[in-house]
């Protein structure tokens, strides 16, 4: 669990230092998509990362029906939540099922179009399948998709603020002094990843756009008007 | 000064493990506020005794914070609400209000089944401490004090760890039912001295194994066991019981 969540952590920070290209350079931007369309690298470390979260999703059910079942089967008529436990450590559950609930809506807006477009044929528009920009800008000029991503993006945030530290308590990697700076270095890590994030959805749903994107996106809207295949 | 005052008290009944139990409630009246809260029940059970009612069944020994024995969840917290690092012995009338209702409830894990009431089978972690928690004769006879020398925070630390009285709380703070807090103290008791490092390794797994096949949780560091351990045990044993569990299972 914690070796899984760890690998998905370094994942979202590549994938948010990415995401913060589109805000400089959207000729950048889409480079990168292009580099990571369906080369044969990028689509071997998506089914890996797919593996991964798979894999974190059934450790999650397991240990949570073991710790369920350890539980017993009476529950406490009063309870009291002392202070230094925090609200997401006893939710992490709920809070990965947001999670991967708000990934099952981010997949059908830009991997969909994207990846699978360039891996399947006539699923999409394969001139738009790497043209990133286009497409978030296309999703977040929605204001309701950007209110939506940051509900989700809240929740991933609580997720890995906690998941961090936990993770390196688990491995053993902790103790009286790292205990604090782990915490520290959890709040750090999982801010940055979800500011990233969150920057570009904010930006583009507010109108922002970099210098250059008007060109690609007046030959993504020439794409378009192609229509499918 | 001591004043009086008058509570409720919201009992468990339960007959044993598979039966199923309630609540009941007794009045208490023009109690002194220095009275023990378990002087409080044992002035409940002679009026429910003179009354011709069963008495209230609850675990206590030796009444100075010590023993470990009393486990009653009171009011949403094990031990109740005492001051940081007491048992529910060092818990007075004083810390509750006139007229209020106490709910007082047993530990309730898969890992402590109900004997009686609020008296919960703790045996598991007898057994856990039989799976591992001790040096054995083999480690050698008894060295002279200064033959081995000892860093003055290892053994302080040593004997934070071993005060740990094994109450339970931890568990029944849990909501994974984890006896992560427990298991890990008596391992880093012995750990963090050079006489327990010689079986360090069988000790970890061991002990991680007896814990694990008695149903208790498994540890998602919430944090909620150091918060209401009456002897201050630290999450950073958890931590250190990993780093033995996980350098045990690699060397093998």
């Amino acid at each position: 669990m914690s070796l899984t969540g760890i690998a998905l952590i370094l994942f979202l920070l590549f994938h948010a230092s990415m995401n913060v290209v589109a805000l400089i350079s959207a000729e950048g931007y889409n480079m990168i998509c292009g580099f990571l369309g369906a080369n044969w690298y990028a689509v071997a470390a998506t089914v890996g990362l797919a593996g991964l979260v798979v894999l974190h999703f059934i450790f999650a059910f397991w240990l949570t029906f073991q710790n369920w079942k350890a539980r017993g089967t009476d529950r406490y008529a009063v309870t009291s939540k002392p202070k230094k436990v925090e609200w997401a450590s006893q939710n992490m559950l709920v809070l990965g099922i947001i999670v991967i609930l708000g990934m099952g809506l981010h997949l059908y807006n830009f991997w969909a179009k994207m990846m699978l477009v360039e891996l399947v044929p006539c699923t999409g528009n394969h001139e738009l399948a790497t043209n990133g920009v286009y497409w978030i800008a296309e999703t977040f000029s929605c204001p309701c998709y950007t209110v939506i991503y940051l509900v989700w993006l809240a929740a991933l945030w609580m997720h890995l603020n906690h998941g961090l530290w936990s993770s390196m308590q688990t491995l053993g990697w902790s103790g009286k002094v790292w205990f604090n700076r782990w915490r520290a270095i959890s709040c750090i890590v999982s801010t940055i990843i979800i500011l990233m994030f969150a920057a570009v959805a904010v930006a583009y749903c507010f109108g922002y756009r970099p210098c250059d994107f008007n060109d690609v996106v007046n030959v993504a809207n020439a794409c378009h008007a192609g229509g499918l295949c | 000064m001591a004043k009086n005052i008058s509570v409720t008290i919201k009992f468990w009944k339960q007959n044993g493990p598979k039966e199923k139990g309630h609540f009941d409630t007794h009045e208490l009246k023009n109690i002194p506020d220095d009275t023990s809260f378990l002087e409080a029940l044992d002035i409940m059970n002679e009026e429910l005794i003179s009354e011709g009612k069963e008495p209230f069944v609850f675990d206590h020994d030796c009444r100075e914070g010590i023993c470990g024995m009393c486990s009653l969840y009171i009011n949403g917290t094990p031990h109740g609400k005492t001051e940081r690092g007491a048992t529910t012995c060092q818990l007075y009338m004083r810390k509750f209000k006139d007229g209020e209702t106490i709910t007082v409830e047993p530990w309730r894990s898969a890992g402590f089944p109900v004997i009686k009431d609020c008296m919960v089978d703790r045996n598991a972690f007898d057994k856990i401490m039989q799976a591992g928690g001790y040096t054995t004769v083999r480690t050698g006879q008894a060295q002279d004090a200064n033959a081995i020398l000892i860093p003055k925070d290892d053994a302080d630390e040593a004997m934070d760890c071993a005060s740990c009285i094994g109450c339970g709380a931890c568990v029944a703070a849990c909501k994974n039912g984890s006896a992560m807090l427990f298991v890990s103290s008596k391992v880093s008791q012995l750990a963090l001295l050079p006489q327990g490092k010689a079986e360090a390794a069988r000790r970890a797994k061991a002990m991680v194994a007896k814990m694990d096949e008695l149903g208790f949780g498994n540890c998602t560091n919430t944090r909620a066991c150091e918060a209401v351990c009456p002897k201050c045990e630290t999450i950073s044993n958890i931590a250190r019981l990993n780093r033995e569990f996980i350098s045990a299972k690699l060397a093998d």
